[in-house]
């Protein structure tokens, strides 16, 4: 694994001496997780999610009635910067 | 409220400690002996939102966010009548099983301080063991709760996926994230799970299906229930003092009456590898959210968006976060998906498959809870793979969904606690804490932990 490569992908500026300590890490858990290939599951449906049968046929529709929001004041109270209603950031382009 | 400020210094369990509103909730309910939970005081992990109160997540990325509303189990608790103590201590972002990988400091075994408590509830479990409450909540992705009550000599419970409402819980990895429930018997876990299991609109992943009285099926005769034991599972890797105790665990069941049968679970040792492919992608994915822009911890003075992106993130994350990321966003990348993510799927449906099989001749699984008692802190730390298998026998309970609980079932030559796990069927809480509460019952700890207000 590239782990400069997967860093930058997660949005994750590492350091030189991460990239040390992580590289072998990584290799080794990789290697661990390769185990699965050894499984032969050609015929073998992927299990999608965590939903147990009764959960999936749980009814989650409810009726269509307005009920408050969270509202921008407390959308907004824990924003690093916050400028007349809105999250500010550094600049974009 | 004295006693978690008293041993908080030695044990660092308790990340917020809420005097005034404990001491407001408590007038409240004062006298209202109609409410099930009148002035039971509980702790909860800093994972679940609690409205005005500091919810960290064990992360220096969330080390000053406030929730702004309450989790469905909190608000439960609270029309039920019970005081909240304060946030526990965790792993950051329920990542760990030792609660080593918290910003905000380790937390101590209260059996042995020089020792772990287990992760990555392990600040809810020291909060029950060391007796400040009777019972707190946890989460549970991999065993993050029955670890640390093996580890702590307490009971802990993982529900059905879809049991208890992860509304305000905060996310990491969605498929495998439940609340738990720790206690000192199996009583008060009983108590807790009858407040706040049931159906919630604000999560559609809940279940419709009826909550049982629990407390009503604790005294029940286990004479005739019948508990499997996987016995290819009680080899490499497991402690001596570990394997003898749940070895006479099982003849003890089978001195209450309980019938013991051979089970099979044969894809349980591929359980870790389909966790770290499974967990590790929902969370690269859920934990994107954090990036400096709307709450928590914004790395200053960077030049542009992108820039307070990867500079809050890396300086937000502590080690093992990070890794977990790195490794999800990895097996989820372009061209490696097939090999990884969906060959998991498919091995984690084969786990599921083995229980459902196994449900058909027995009411429960017996195993240990942890192949270890608690180990010394910094004995693992250095090496992530050997902490992950840490979780060996809890994992396949969350990738297939199924309950489990860990009860204490006897203490190592050294003295520290040691648990057996009853994994059950889809919605059988009720079965297993019945099991669990015969155990405690006839065969108690009998010893309190040395750091203990009792």
């Amino acid at each position: 694994m590239d782990v400069r490569k997967v860093a930058k992908l997660a949005h994750l500026e590492i350091s030189e001496e991460e990239v040390d300590l992580y590289t072998p890490q990584m290799a080794e858990i990789v290697n661990y997780i390769e185990q699965l290939n050894e499984l032969d599951t050609d015929l073998v449906e992927p299990m999608l999610g965590g939903l147990t049968r009764e959960g999936a046929v749980t009814e989650s529709m409810r009726e269509d009635i307005p009920a408050g929001s969270l509202g921008q004041t407390a959308a907004l109270s824990e924003a690093p910067s916050a400028v007349s209603g809105h999250f500010q950031v550094p600049k974009v382009l | 409220m004295a006693n978690a400020e008293k041993l908080n210094p030695q044990l660092n369990s308790f990340l917020s400690i809420e005097h005034e509103h404990a001491l407001r909730q408590a007038l409240a309910v004062d006298g209202r002996s109609e409410m099930p939970l009148a002035g039971m005081a509980i702790a909860v992990k800093d994972n679940i939102c609690t409205e005005g109160m500091r919810t960290s997540c064990g992360s220096h990325i969330l080390h000053n966010y406030r929730a702004q509303y309450n989790a469905t189990a909190i608000e439960r608790l609270n029309n039920a009548g019970a005081v909240m103590v304060g946030k526990t201590n965790m792993d950051e972002f329920a990542m760990g099983s030792s609660n080593e990988s918290s910003a905000f400091g380790l937390v101590r075994n209260p059996w042995d301080v020089s020792r772990v408590p287990g992760g990555s509830s392990g600040g809810s479990a020291v909060a029950v063991a060391s007796g400040v409450v009777r019972a707190s909540l946890g989460s549970e992705t991999g065993g993050s709760v029955r670890q640390p009550a093996a580890l702590c000599g307490i009971v802990g419970l993982k529900p059905t996926y879809g049991r208890i409402s992860r509304y305000g819980l905060v996310a990491f990895a969605s498929s495998l994230d439940n609340i738990g429930i720790f206690g000192t018997t199996a009583s008060d876990v009983a108590d807790v799970l009858g407040v706040i299991a049931g159906h919630d609109p604000k999560d559609s992943t809940s279940a419709d299906v009826p909550v049982p009285d629990y407390n009503f099926s604790l005294g029940a005769d286990v004479s005739g229930k019948t508990i499997g034991v996987p016995r290819a599972l009680f080899g490499e890797g497991l402690d001596a003092d570990v394997r003898h105790s749940v070895e006479a665990s099982i003849e003890n069941f089978r001195s209450l009456g309980a019938k013991i049968v051979d089970v099979e679970l044969p894809h349980a040792k591929y359980g870790i590898a389909v966790y770290y492919i499974i967990a590790t992608a929902e969370a690269s994915s859920n934990l994107a959210r954090y990036d400096g822009a709307r709450y928590g911890f914004r790395a200053d003075n960077a030049p542009g968006l992108r820039e307070m992106y990867f500079r809050t993130r890396e300086a937000g994350f502590g080690a093992e976060v990070k890794r977990r990321i790195m490794l999800g966003t990895y097996v989820l990348s372009s061209g490696y998906y097939d090999a990884y993510y969906s060959k998991a799927q498919k091995v984690r449906n084969l786990v599921k498959q083995d229980y459902e099989r196994s449900f058909a001749n027995c009411d429960a699984i017996l195993t240990p809870t942890s192949p270890s008692t608690a180990f010394k802190i910094g004995e693992r730390s250095d090496d992530p793979l050997a902490m992950y298998l840490s979780d060996i026998y809890t994992v396949s309970a969350n990738l297939a969904g199924v309950p489990a609980i860990s009860v204490p079932c006897g203490l190592s030559e050294n003295g520290l606690p040691i648990g057996l796990q009853l994994v059950g069927n889809f919605w059988s809480e009720d079965v297993l804490l019945n099991l669990a509460s015969a155990y405690e019952t006839a065969f108690p700890l009998g010893v309190d932990p040395a750091v203990y207000v009792g």
